[in-house]
């Protein structure tokens, strides 16, 4: 009955992918106004030739912020589960 | 590892950080940026723990110097953020003419190392910062399942 | 309306690409399977933000020496980016679990370890 269940589910949500691929925007014509803009801004504006690095730190600061949070929480999270005991004496 | 691989690893780390370093100065300019110079960087000490073996490379380096750096890179980039305050939070307040305020003439040109206004030092926050921690989940990980260590 | 390249080929790759690995975590037992798995839907999700940005015959938007056309779209490449270095991280951290997981109980099969002990 379980495994019924799960199969259900399962052939559902790849029939739901798999229609929605179809559903989509044609392949190479995206909706793109906010992408005009920055492409045709990015130099004045910023000053930088790279219009993906400019998203990345300037127009899109906060994100960049939150992955650097992101980064350093995973590793202090890897260092915290790799630490020895230290031994204690024990009378 | 064997002699050739421990000679060989030598002067290829030096030339793996200038790559990396290039990656990461370059970033407004050219393909790359802070994150893939710093993982150009770790992919580097990567070759020298497999060479040299993990308990040989943490005599010298600890994770106390690796925890520094990139405590100063975080450091850097907030700062920055805060720099542009007077309008937003994350202004470019160096576009203009300053340090690295100039700006490049529209359309296709070769590219000027002097303009982008805070973006270069971003960059280099954000390539210490992967580069740092990188590395320390690369030398824990590998100092805590080497087949030598005495198990508790 | 146009018509792009027929029937949206990389969009069913996508598709594929998570159905795929939406079986391999319903049904894998063996916890590093489960974590193959984990990381191959974050491939798939990253594959499908980089082909929504494609425009047709678009190049680089870089304009350091840049070839004469139309550019494609620069903000899903940067959202790539940070999801990129999430996936990599969110690795870093399971791994590190499996490997106390394993010298806490002895084996990697997650049937052994449902019920809590002291």
């Amino acid at each position: 009955m379980r495994k019924f269940a799960i199969a259900a589910a399962l052939t559902v949500s790849i029939a739901l992918l798999v229609a929605v691929a179809f559903l989509l925007h044609p392949f190479g014509y995206p909706p793109s106004q906010m992408d005009d803009y920055i492409i045709e801004n990015a130099q004045s504006e910023t000053g930088a030739n790279n219009a993906v690095t400019a998203v990345v730190f300037d127009y899109r600061g906060y994100d960049t912020l939150g992955e650097a949070t992101i980064l350093f929480a995973a590793v202090t999270g890897v260092v915290i589960l790799f630490r020895k005991r230290k031994r204690e004496n024990k009378q | 590892m064997s002699k050739i691989v421990r000679t060989m690893s030598r002067p290829l780390i030096l030339f793996i950080l200038i790559y990396g370093l290039y990656i990461i100065m370059h970033g407004h300019l050219t393909p790359g940026g802070g994150f893939q110079g710093g993982a150009v960087f770790a992919s580097g000490v990567a070759m020298l723990i497999v060479a040299f073996g993990s308990y040989n490379i943490h005599q010298r380096l600890k994770e106390h110097h690796l925890s520094i750096l990139e405590s100063s890179g975080a450091l850097i980039f907030i700062g920055l953020a805060f720099g542009g305050l007077a309008t937003l939070f994350f202004y470019n307040f160096l576009v203009g003419s300053s340090i690295f305020g100039h700006i490049p003439p529209s359309g296709p040109n070769p590219g000027d190392m002097w303009s982008g206004g805070v973006i270069p030092i971003m960059n280099l926050a954000v390539g210490l910062k992967v580069l740092a921690g990188l590395s320390a989940v690369l030398l824990t990980m590998a100092l805590a399942t080497s087949l030598t260590e005495v198990e508790e | 309306m146009t018509v792009g390249i027929p029937f949206n080929i990389p969009f069913l790759a996508v598709a594929a690409l998570v159905g795929i690995a939406l079986y391999i975590i319903v049904s894998q037992k063996n916890l590093i399977k489960l974590v193959m798995g984990i990381s191959i839907l974050a491939s798939g999700v990253n594959l499908f933000l980089i082909t929504l940005g494609y425009r047709e015959g678009g190049v680089a938007p870089i304009y350091t020496y840049a070839p004469s056309g139309i550019m494609v779209l620069p903000v899903p490449q940067a959202l790539t980016l940070t999801s990129i270095v999430i996936a990599v991280a969110t690795l870093a951290l399971m791994l590190s679990m499996i490997v106390r997981t394993y010298r806490h109980t002895g084996s990697i099969d997650s049937e052994e370890s449902r019920i809590m002990k002291g």
